[in-house]
């Protein structure tokens, strides 16, 4: 087969799916469609693995009219919807973001359309296939647990409507966008595609229709709005400057001082949809989607698509002001954001605000745009997906068990659900601990920032927001793996489609730290040596002493298995009280008390009512200044 | 080896003492009889501990405690009662709130008399303390169950004693 | 590039060296404090007896902990005698005392769970400075490799003043000195009886107590770098260095945690900030 059929049946093949979502009528129809297509989307990703991985980067030419138009008369679909949705919810902003880039575009279409040239509007490299093995392997993964998710959730939920055809639909339609997005040459496609999955994300977080889900909706809505507004205009700016530049490639060689404004609008839209801050509340605020929703926003597609075009536009960016102010929203999101998530009780604002801080560093790295910063964040994209998808998904599993995705009732799970609290323990240590990948990450940044010119200011960014990472992941996995009395084990039987994906995901976060070194060499170095003439290499050294760490990992749990003699057993140190072993003591005046233990949150350190404004204030004006100075540099020079 | 003699860690437990004999027990710890020459470290906590020092009487208020500290350390472990309260509840024995001296509760091996308790003679209980450990390690080793056994406070005084009141 | 014999020596030495300190930092505490003092070979014995008790547990699996928080410890050390990267160094140090915590938190008892959650929080004071401690000596020699720093003719603590003052601060939380013994302390400190450490015995303890040796050489290895110019020097400094945090230690009641955490970060970001825009600044 060519590349480029399988580039087109990756963007084509996940809308079969979608439509037979909309028809199926019984759980087990449903159940074997998506397993099927999740394995027929594995099976190609596999095979343009073995195939494209060593070919660079190839660009195919697709006849650009007839779809072009099919495109622009989808989006101005799009646009009727969102302005129906935004009249209906009576919400002005959305109304007025939507009127506003709708008119942009039809602008565009209608004064400069014809004479763009795209030469080739398909492309592949390195890049683009290890987000398109992220975007499908992972994806379709959580489409497979989103099967078994439903049914309890909707079982749980009685009250809310069950539309799982058209929920699953949706996730496809995503992921379909999502690979149109990775292997797009032409912005306007890009564009295209990404308007797509705004749409789908605001469908998707709105799906439980309660009042809180509908505003959240808007919210995530109205903030990739602006991005989407920003993408117009770049698109705009683009066509005004000659036209020659729609293309990514044609954009990447035009050199830097043109191409700096469209840039640093795109840049700009790809803050909003990465939730940077100031833009960060939308997906806080999309934990009320059901988990495989949240799990997709923040693993494998949406957030991803924001930092996948600055990591792309990176070249642009290297060495610019603009580029260090965009680094800077990045660094700071990246420290605030972690110590938001150190006053969150809630799992998933922990795992929403670590995302948010995760991709701040992304975007530092990108901004940076080195050829080791750019080493570092292409390997924290793919760590942080894998982690963090797993994360998500086994708290979404513990809540339909536990009642609740508060970290506080999540004591003692490693007896209470073992099998679930093993999977959240490998996916929180995957997260921080070394020598797991998204810590060989942010060292391989750490080395990226010392090297780059003014970096040290970053270095010492990374070094504090690091420390903090530590500690608010150490303390959940204590939460976690503490033995307590109430250890009645409840984990009954966890759904198999459900448990088929949490171990997937579990063995992907091992086997990915083993196998680094190779994805290293076989993906992302090619793709550093072609765009940026130079790549980083992990020494030999520090290759086998991970490699060492992680055996040590794999291998010292297992000794729980040896036999060993049994200890005397005391109860914990309690002053001396009389205690009884569900941890019942008689306080003073002989109340009866329950021991109870809880985690620190230090409020008013990381509280969110300090941290936030602070960020949002901080990183508005950087953005103001960013797009300031990109006007400045591409209007005098 | 015989490390268990140059390591004695006590935990000291004030059993509703006078207070008397709790200041000589911290008087050792001074610079003017150092008990860290031969390496006793006040803990505090009955899991590091090997010596249970205890000063005052047994009433129903610290019954449970004293026997909780006693179980939750580890052995080869001995008892100093030190106070002439804390051997046999002294001048305090027949008062109403009173249930008696520590041996009562938990097997005391050293007796330290005084009101209060000299620092020299507390030392020299803590001292002839080591000894008994030493022979408790040599017969956990031979016989950890019979050890164990004759350690545990029987049945009988874990029950509310009806006596006391 | 990575000696292996080095790595060898210190799984062997560490113990002996480290018991030697604390015992020698007992015996000059007593000292400041008027005291005769054990004897300097009483760390020893204390090991030596804790490993002939009963080890009584609240839980099992708390015992796999510590065995991988001493193999993991022991794992940092050799890594950093050995001569390899200073940021993975730490990196393993940090994954060791997750461990203890992890260790601490599964006791589920009141007294380990301030403790863990203290030592977290000590976690955090101090990994910054420590991150910028090893990345101002990259600065300096132009490599992360401790065997190059160390034998670097470069006098690095002469470029790196304030990064030296700042770990010395921090070196106080890590050698659990006063006044940032919070989590845990040799001493009694009665309102979190033994913090961390509270629900280990015997053994167990005995292990947590032969990591601390290894730590505390492989701290004052660190120390070394900062003199690897002159290892007279650099000897004279640690020396010096160390006889400053027992006085410290002596001198300065416990901190809150919020002064710890705030001070430390204080420290790191000033020191830090200043010294590395300094040797940016000037193009070392």
């Amino acid at each position: 087969m060519e590349i480029v059929q399988l580039l087109l049946f990756l963007i084509l093949f996940p809308l079969i799916p979608a439509v037979f979502m909309l028809l199926v009528g019984k759980d087990t129809e449903r159940n074997w469609i998506v397993k099927l297509s999740a394995l027929g989307i594995g099976a190609v990703l596999v095979y343009l693995l073995v195939t494209g991985s060593n070919k660079g980067t190839l660009y195919y030419a697709i006849g650009s009219e007839p779809i072009g138009l099919v495109m622009f008369a989808i989006e101005m679909a799009i646009a009727v919807f969102i302005l129906y949705m935004g009249l209906r919810y009576r919400n002005s902003l959305v109304v007025a973001l939507i009127v506003l880039q709708t008119m942009i575009m039809i602008a565009f279409e209608a004064m400069y359309a014809g004479k763009v040239e795209v030469q080739y509007n398909l492309f592949i490299d390195q890049f683009s296939i290890i987000m398109a093995l992220i975007i499908g392997i992972i994806g379709s993964l959580i489409c497979v647990y989103a099967l078994g998710y439903m049914k309890h959730f909707h079982e749980h939920h009685p009250s809310c409507l069950d539309r799982r055809n058209q929920f699953f639909c949706i996730l496809f339609v995503f992921i379909a966008a999502m690979f149109g997005l990775v292997f797009s040459n032409n912005i306007v496609w890009v564009y295209f595609f990404w308007e797509i999955t705004t749409l789908s994300s605001f469908l998707l977080i709105g799906y439980t229709k309660t009042d809180e889900a509908i505003a959240n909706s808007f919210t995530a809505l109205w903030m990739n709005l602006i991005g989407g507004v920003a993408f117009s205009v770049a698109i705009l700016s683009l066509a005004t400057l000659g036209g020659g530049m729609m293309g990514l490639d044609q954009l990447l060689a035009s050199g830097k001082v043109i191409a700096l404004i469209p840039a640093a609008l795109i840049g700009f839209a790809g803050l909003t949809k990465a939730a940077q801050l100031p833009f960060s509340s939308w997906l806080v605020g999309a934990m009320v989607a059901p988990t495989p929703v949240s799990a997709l926003l923040h693993s494998s597609t949406m957030v991803k698509a924001g930092v996948y075009i600055i990591v792309r536009l990176a070249p642009i960016f290297q060495g610019t002001f603009s580029g260090y102010a965009l680094a800077f929203v990045g660094a700071i999101t990246f420290l605030l954001a972690s110590g938001i998530a150190i006053s969150q009780t809630n799992a998933k604002r922990v795992l929403a605000y670590s995302t948010i801080a995760n991709l701040g560093l992304v975007v530092a790295c990108a901004g940076i745009g080195t050829y080791e910063a750019i080493w570092a964040a292409i390997l924290l994209i793919i760590f942080h997906a894998i982690s963090k998808s797993l994360l998500f998904m086994a708290v979404g599993t513990a809540e339909h068990h536990i009642f609740s995705r508060d970290i506080e009732n999540m004591h003692g799970l490693i007896n209470r659900m073992p099998r679930v609290a093993a999977m959240m323990v490998i996916g929180i240590a995957g997260m921080f601990l070394a020598p797991f990948g998204m810590l060989i990450s942010k060292w391989v940044a750490i080395r990226a920032f010392i090297d780059a010119p003014l970096g040290f200011v970053f270095v010492i960014i990374l070094a504090f927001g690091s420390a903090i990472t530590v500690f608010f992941w150490a303390k959940w996995m204590g939460k976690i793996i503490s033995v307590t009395p109430d250890s009645e084990n409840i984990e009954g039987k966890v759904d198999r489609s459900e448990w088929m994906t949490l171990v997937s995901l579990a063995g992907l976060s091992i086997i990915t730290t083993f196998i680094f070194p190779l994805i290293s060499t076989f993906l992302v170095e090619p793709f550093l040596l072609r765009n940026y003439g130079a790549t980083a290499q992990l020494g030999q050294y520090n290759i086998i002493i991970m490699i060492m760490m992680l055996i040590l990992l794999v291998v010292l749990p297992l000794s729980v298995l040896l036999p060993h003699k049994k200890h005397k057993h005391v109860m914990p140190y309690m002053g001396g009280r009389q205690t009884t072993p569900d941890m019942r003591f008689s306080g003073s005046l002989g109340i009866r008390r329950q021991m109870e233990l809880s985690n620190y949150y230090l409020e008013n350190i990381f509280g969110e009512k300090k941290l936030k404004p602070l960020g949002t204030y901080l990183c508005a004006a950087i953005i103001v200044i960013m797009l300031a100075g990109a006007f400045a540099t591409g209007a005098f020079l | 080896m015989a490390y268990l003699k140059k390591s004695p860690w006590i935990i000291h437990y004030d059993a509703s003492s006078c207070n008397g004999c709790d200041i000589e027990i911290l008087a050792c710890l001074t610079p003017m009889y150092d008990v860290e020459r031969f390496g006793i470290v006040n803990t505090g906590n009955p899991k590091h501990a090997d010596i249970f020092v205890v000063t005052g009487t047994v009433n129903e208020q610290n019954r449970e405690i004293i026997l909780n500290i006693y179980n939750q350390m580890p052995n080869p472990k001995a008892v100093v009662a030190v106070g002439i309260c804390a051997t046999s509840a002294g001048v305090f024995r027949e008062c109403y709130n009173v249930a008696g001296g520590i041996d009562m509760l938990i097997p005391v091996d050293v007796y330290v008399p005084g009101c209060a308790a000299r620092p020299e003679s507390i030392i020299d209980g803590i001292v002839t303390a080591w000894g008994i450990l030493e022979e408790k390690r040599k017969t956990m080793n031979t016989a950890p169950a019979a050890a164990d056994a004759a350690a545990e406070p029987g049945p009988v005084v874990q029950e509310p004693a009806g006596g006391a009141q | 590039m990575i000696s292996i014999v080095w790595a060898i020596v210190f799984i062997l030495l560490a113990p002996v060296a480290g018991g030697l300190v604390a015992g020698i930092d007992r015996r000059i505490t007593a000292r400041m404090q008027g005291r005769y003092g054990p004897p300097i070979l009483q760390p020893f014995y204390d090991v030596g007896k804790l490993f002939e008790k009963e080890h009584i547990v609240v839980n099992e699996t708390q015992i796999f902990y510590v065995i991988c928080y001493f193999i993991f410890m022991v794992f940092t050390g050799a890594l950093f005698f050995s001569g390899a990267d200073l940021l993975l160094t730490i990196f393993s140090l940090t994954l060791a005392q997750i461990f203890l915590v992890l260790g601490a938190y599964v006791t589920y008892s009141p007294y380990s769970h301030i403790g863990a959650e203290r030592e977290l929080i000590q976690i955090m004071a101090y990994e910054p400075m420590v991150i910028l401690a090893a990345v101002g000596m990259f600065v300096v020699t132009k490599s992360f490799n401790v065997s190059d720093i160390a034998s670097s003719t470069i006098p690095v603590v002469l470029f790196i003043p304030g990064i030296f003052l700042g770990f010395l601060y921090v070196l106080t939380i890590k050698l659990r000195k006063s006044p940032f013994d919070i989590s845990t302390s040799h001493h009694a400190h009665q309102e979190i009886v033994k913090g961390i450490t509270t629900e280990f015995s015997g053994p167990s303890l005995g292990l947590i107590e032969v990591a601390h040796w290894y730590e505390t050489i492989f701290l004052l290895g660190f120390v070394y770098l900062f003199f690897g110019f002159n290892p007279v020097l650099a000897i004279i400094a640690i020396t010096v260095v160390y006889l400053l945090e027992i006085l410290i230690d002596n001198t300065n009641a416990r901190v809150k945690w919020q002064l710890a955490l705030k001070s430390s970060w204080a420290i790191a970001a000033t020191f830090g900030v200043v010294n590395l825009g300094v040797l940016y600044l000037t193009g070392v």
